[in-house]
């Protein structure tokens, strides 16, 4: 090992059923950097994470940490914070109810004589480490008093007085305003020049610009690379992780396109914002007009969609569907207006897991018709045939249930419990993710087909050249907010220039 | 500064609690000043009929703390009761007795712990049955209601009967005789029972990592805590507690039944409610219980002493202000998240 | 081999658990009778039998269970349908019976009135408000869970308490006899057939055809299974928690008022004591998962009656009404512990630790 070398994994391979997401992977990490770990959905990060931190357990490859001879392979968080990896997530896992002395402290309170917890001790203890750490706050104060920050900070002070090398922030700014930032990023840097090795996870550009020494690149389980920050410019980081060589851009081709500029608009947003996830934005769709939505993972795109569709209500702005004003509080409103969603989290949003194939594909249309007019059991299996058939999904029946689905066919399940409510305008979140090659190029083609027939369709998707092939405009997004639009001279290489902001702004 | 104001939340409503209290409490003493209400016996006698309330509270309070609930207190101290009043009628002494409960107690306790805590089953369900089995077993004892008296043990007998005088705040009484204020030695055993829960769950590793737990399981795992363990000790207090409580309750009625302290739970959960403990967890502390004890023995008080009021108003007005105060809880957390 | 894949079928079965457990009492009842020099299946002889008022009965233990299981069944319905929704129980139908039965008594006799022959409203308008007034607890319920958050147990706790006292408080405290045939018919005999029977056999229909000729059963188990996603796909998840304890409050009513005719009073008190427990241990031994999502009535109905052939089992077996709880704390303490994660998952690893074992060697 080299002297200033704190973690080194080589060759981690790590499998789930039917996916390989690690695939001989190898990490460095020296002391007193801060390493940027970067990759889209599905890239292998946070399997990375956790394998070094315990929860999963690798198949292949070694991990060596400086100071242990041998290579290391933890079991469990307390076994990574034994040998001296501490992590600290976005979701704060501290107790908000207690004080920050006794956050810092839970689990190995000093005791007093009298067996028992040894207040007066922690609490100038507490005082000392969060001076030490330019924190300023009263430790004897609940840490749900404090913001979002500070509770990252203590969580961080904590692994930091656990006595960390390798201090693992797995996306920490997701909830921060900028000030909030910034005031971690002086912590970070304080704890960089400490010694400490911090490998950081986000999906801000801005920020691993602002902080990190050096980059590393995920990508489908595969390493791509790891770069010093200087050799690296965002529209080469932005290729990097997207997968696309800026070489290369030449031969995509365009599957759609006829000229839809004098339809009728179809949605057209003024001012559309939701409070914490999207700044207010505007957009235009016409009829029978795809339009794509560019972004990083976090950038907002999700929830530009969201804010639209109702799932999370606007709480600025008007929206007119069809040339009339729209108010919508919640996803039926948005459906009674013409309107579906596939959302992005398939499982969380998009599939009833106990219930059929059948069931999941009429969902939508029977919600639409109302408690009292139930569908006919004969009208929903031949509804449900006729999707089946018609996207292709493979399935045993349609009784089947749809937990039994392979991720792509439950993906087609979705789908077609949209296209059975035969709506005027759709909005497809990543449609195509983890889904095999064929299907995609399905999806696609559906796509086109259904804007041929003067739908109109939102179009979400990490893949830049399938929103190529099929879309008419593209909205981009970068760290929650609508930064332009790219109407001519679809390009690979503009579209990620215009991702990655700072070099050359559209607008 | 914001940041007080914000850290007086559940402090606020522990004042709300008191405050509720001493409103409670004169408003008494204003309309029945002259049936006696403004006699330091008065209070007196709240704290001597609820002297196994406060020690059930206690220990529901620890396990509400943890984010559990524990519905079988009610049913466990029917059957204490009629353990300890069957034990003596057949010559056992008081003593064994009432460590033989204690032993239950624990038994009982150890039990649901490890179905709550290891099986993860929920608490409720698992309490129910609790509920349902020492019902049933105290009918399987015995059907009938089964008294204690002088002649079954007489230092039973002499526990429920010692006075322990006030030096002050006496009365004379129509006859013209000083009445000398009095509490009972449950009153004693309850309230060295508030002390000590009240400083176990400052000052021990055990009583943070209730609160800890309660707060965010998850997170308590992550640092280390052993959250099975610790739910399983918090049903153990609970029942050990209840145990002590149903002691006291038995030296105040004496006798054991299969109705008896019907419902007991529903109070004992108020009460904890009422003092500020929230029921999801980490957020209370066993004063506020404390004084949700007294405002449910007031309401009951002030009913009695009224003597025209039907007997289902304190249930009522207990219900009202639970609703009352579970709605309070429920708008702080949803405008909590809200500024999130 | 394909012995053990009939009987995983049969183990997959969603009735399994509540038949078995029904053909278990039976079991246990049959085996009785012989100990007892009994005829085997005297469990089963179903007679008819001269009344000392008006004509002929239908007499027999099955009949008796079927009568006196009907209020849990009736309850069964509504509570299936709030666990499968909510993930949570509604505690209070119990004392909201109480309330029901105490309100519909005090409007037939009038307020104040411990004892009477003749009503004093038209008998259908006691009827109404008493179930109306189920309904409206269930709704308060409902909007303390659907729209304000609060956990079901916690929320359902206030009506578990407060019911059965303002049921006492409109009787006056006293226990109101209404002794007039056309109140006595609910909880009497209708023909030869007892009229809880045919009550909650009507319940089980109404319900049984919303179900099939609506989307409520959907939307109930697509709410309970994932309500997020329920939400994108345009169900309003609150409204519809919200109706499943409307209808729970609504069928405690009913229940409520089976229970006092059975008795021609309202004993507030008791009626209903302990019924929120049979109810829900109906719907966990009906094979329904206490934690909401996918449910099955006919299990849940199945099961209370399971429940009432146990406790009538227990009586014939010489245990006392107040003792029976033990042996129901067992059961649900072994239903619940079987289905235990935990426990699953250590008798998995068991299992497969004795699979390796048993391949090395």
């Amino acid at each position: 090992m080299e002297d200033n070398v704190v973690l080194t994994a080589r060759g981690i391979s790590m499998t789930f059923p039917g996916v390989k997401a690690l695939s001989n992977v190898d990490f460095t990490l020296r002391k007193g950097e801060i390493h940027a770990l970067m990759g889209e959905n599905g890239a292998g990060k946070s399997t990375l994470i956790k394998c070094l931190t315990g929860i999963n357990d690798f198949e292949a490859g070694e991990i060596h940490i400086e100071g242990i001879s041998g290579p290391v392979k933890n079991h469990s968080t307390k076994d990574a914070q034994e040998v001296g990896i501490s992590t600290v997530y976005q979701e704060v896992n501290l107790c908000p109810n207690l004080s920050v002395a006794e956050n810092l402290f839970i689990g190995r309170e000093p005791m007093t004589k009298f067996h028992t917890v040894d207040r007066r001790a922690y609490n100038k203890r507490s005082q000392k480490i969060m001076d030490e750490l330019g924190i300023s706050v009263d430790v004897t104060q609940n840490l749900e008093n404090y913001s979002l920050a500070i509770q990252q900070m203590v969580a961080i002070a904590r692994a930091v007085d656990m006595e960390c090398k390798v201090l693992i922030l797995d996306e920490p700014t997701s909830s921060l305003d900028d000030e909030e930032v910034e005031k971690l990023f002086v912590l970070m840097r304080n704890l960089r020049d400490k010694g400490v090795g911090i490998i950081f996870v986000t999906h801000f550009l801005e920020q691993v610009y602002a902080v990190c020494d050096r980059i590393t690149v995920l990508r489908d389980g595969q390493l791509v690379g790891e770069y010093p920050i200087a050799d690296l410019p965002r529209v080469k980081l932005v290729a990097a992780m997207m997968g696309k060589n800026l070489d290369d851009l030449a031969e995509i081709q365009k599957e759609s396109t006829e000229d839809v500029s004098k339809n009728d608009m179809e949605i057209s947003a003024r001012g559309l914002s939701h409070a914490g996830t999207i700044k207010p934005f505007d957009l235009d769709i016409r009829k029978g007009e795809v339009v794509g939505v560019a972004g990083l993972l976090g950038s907002g795109r999700s929830e530009l969609a969201r804010a639209i569709y109702g799932a999370d209500k606007a709480s600025t702005g008007t929206l007119k569907v069809a040339g009339k004003d729209a108010k919508i509080s919640q996803p039926i409103d948005a459906m009674n207006l013409g309107m579906g969603m596939l959302p992005d989290d398939r499982k969380a949003e998009g599939i009833i897991a106990d219930l059929s194939v059948r069931e999941n594909i009429i969902l939508a249309l029977q919600a639409k018709r109302g408690m009292f007019k139930q569908l006919p059991r004969a009208k929903q299996e031949e509804i449900a045939d006729r999707y089946i058939d018609l996207v292709q999904i493979k399935t045993a029946s349609k009784e089947t249930l749809i937990k039994q689905l392979s991720g792509g066919n439950q993906q087609k399940v979705i789908l077609a419990r949209w296209l059975a409510t035969d709506p005027d305008f759709l909005i497809l979140d990543e449609p195509t993710r983890g889904i095999d090659v064929g299907t995609k190029s399905e999806i696609q083609k559906l796509i086109v087909k259904l804007a041929g027939e003067g739908k109109s369709i939102l179009f979400i998707s990490s893949e830049i050249s399938e929103m190529l092939r099929t879309c008419n405009r593209m909205a981009i997004m970068r760290d929650g907010e609508k930064v332009g639009e790219l109407d001519h001279e679809l390009t690979q290489e503009n579209v990620m220039k215009a991702i990655a902001g700072g070099e050359q702004g559209h607008e | 500064m914001k940041k007080v104001s914000k850290m007086n939340g559940h402090t606020i409503l522990l004042l709300i609690t008191i405050g509720l209290f001493i409103v409670l409490f004169a408003g008494g003493c204003i309309a029945y000043g002259n049936k006696g209400f403004t006699h330091l016996q008065t209070f007196l006698n709240i704290l001597i009929t609820n002297s196994g309330l406060i020690c059930v509270t206690c220990g529901l309070t620890v396990v509400m703390l943890t984010a559990g609930i524990d519905i079988s207190v009610g049913a466990l101290i029917a059957m204490d009761c009629m353990i300890l009043a069957t034990g003596m009628r057949a010559g056992m002494n008081a003593i064994v007795m009432v460590l033989i409960v204690l032993a239950i107690g624990i038994a009982f306790g150890l039990f649901q712990g490890f179905l709550v805590g290891y099986l993860e089953i929920q608490p409720f369900i698992v309490t129910m049955a609790g509920m349902f089995f020492c019902r049933g077993m105290t009918a399987v004892i015995c059907t009938e209601q089964v008294s204690i008296t002088e002649q079954t043990s007489r230092l039973f007998y002499a526990w429920a009967n010692a006075k322990i005088n006030i030096p002050f705040g006496g009365y004379v009484n129509s006859k013209g005789k000083y009445q000398i204020p009095y509490i009972r030695p449950s009153v004693v055993i309850a309230l060295l029972l508030l002390a000590v829960t009240f400083f176990m769950l400052r000052r021990t590793k055990l009583g943070r990592s209730f609160y800890a737990i309660g707060g965010n399981a998850v997170s308590a795992a992550m640092m280390g805590l052993n959250v099975k363990k610790i739910k399983l000790k918090a049903y153990m207090l609970s029942s050990i507690f209840c145990s002590i409580g149903a002691i006291c309750y038995c030296l105040n009625t004496m006798a054991g039944s299969v109705s008896q302290a019907l419902g007991l739970e529903m109070d004992a959960i108020s009460s904890a409610v009422i003092g500020g403990t929230l029921l999801t967890g980490g957020v209370g502390n066993v004063i506020g219980s404390f004084f949700g004890v007294l405002i449910n023995g007031t309401i009951s008080s002030i009913v009695k002493t009224n003597g025209k009021l039907a007997s289902s108003w304190p249930n009522i007005l207990t219900a009202a202000l639970l609703f009352l105060f579970i709605v309070i809880q429920s708008v702080f957390a949803m405008l909590r998240s809200r500024k999130k | 081999m394909n012995k053990k894949s009939t009987w995983a079928k049969i183990k997959g079965w969603s009735l399994f658990l509540p038949v078995m457990s029904i053909i278990l009492v039976m079991a246990v009842n049959i085996i009785h009778d012989i100990a007892v020099g009994a005829n085997p299946f005297s469990f089963f002889m179903i007679t008819l039998r001269q009344t000392t008022g008006n004509g002929t009965i239908l007499y027999g233990r099955i009949i008796d269970i079927l009568n006196r299981g009907s209020e849990v069944a009736i309850l069964a319905i509504g509570m299936t349908l709030v666990v499968s929704s909510s993930s949570g129980t509604d505690i209070s139908v119990g004392s909201v019976m109480s309330l029901c039965a105490s309100f519909c008594c005090m409007l037939l006799a009038g307020y104040g009135v411990s004892s009477t022959t003749t009503l004093a409203v038209p008998l259908i308008v006691g009827l109404l408000a008493g179930i109306l007034l189920g309904v409206v607890c269930g709704m308060f319920n409902g909007t303390l869970v659907a729209y304000f958050g609060i956990q079901p147990m916690v929320a359902t706790l206030i009506l578990f308490s407060a019911a059965r006292a303002i049921g006492l408080l409109l009787c006056n405290d006293l226990i109101v006899y209404v002794r007039n045939d056309s109140f006595g018919i609910f909880g009497g005999f209708c023909g030869v057939i007892p009229t809880p029977v045919i009550i909650a056999a009507i319940c089980i229909l109404v319900i049984a055809i919303l179900l099939k000729k609506t989307a409520l059963g959907m939307y109930i188990q697509s709410v309970g299974i994932n309500s997020k996603a329920s939400r994108i796909a345009g169900l309003n998840s609150k409204r519809i928690i919200f109706m499943t304890y409307l209808l729970c409050g609504l069928f405690a009513g009913i229940a409520g008022i089976v229970a006092s005719s059975r008795i021609t009073s309202a004993d507030s008190n008791n009626i209903g004591l302990y019924f929120e427990m049979d109810a829900i241990l109906a719907v966990a031994l009906g094979g329904n998962s206490l934690g909401g999502g996918k449910f099955n009535l006919a299990g849940s109905i199945i099961g209370a009656y399971t429940i009432q052939a146990i406790t009538t089992t227990l009586y014939a077996l010489g245990v006392s009404s107040t003792q029976a709880p033990v042996f129901k704390a067992i059961i649900v303490i072994l239903i619940v512990a079987i289905q235990a994660p935990p426990l699953k998952a250590y008798l998995k690893h068991r299992s497969n630790a004795k699979q390796l074992r048993g391949g090395a060697a």
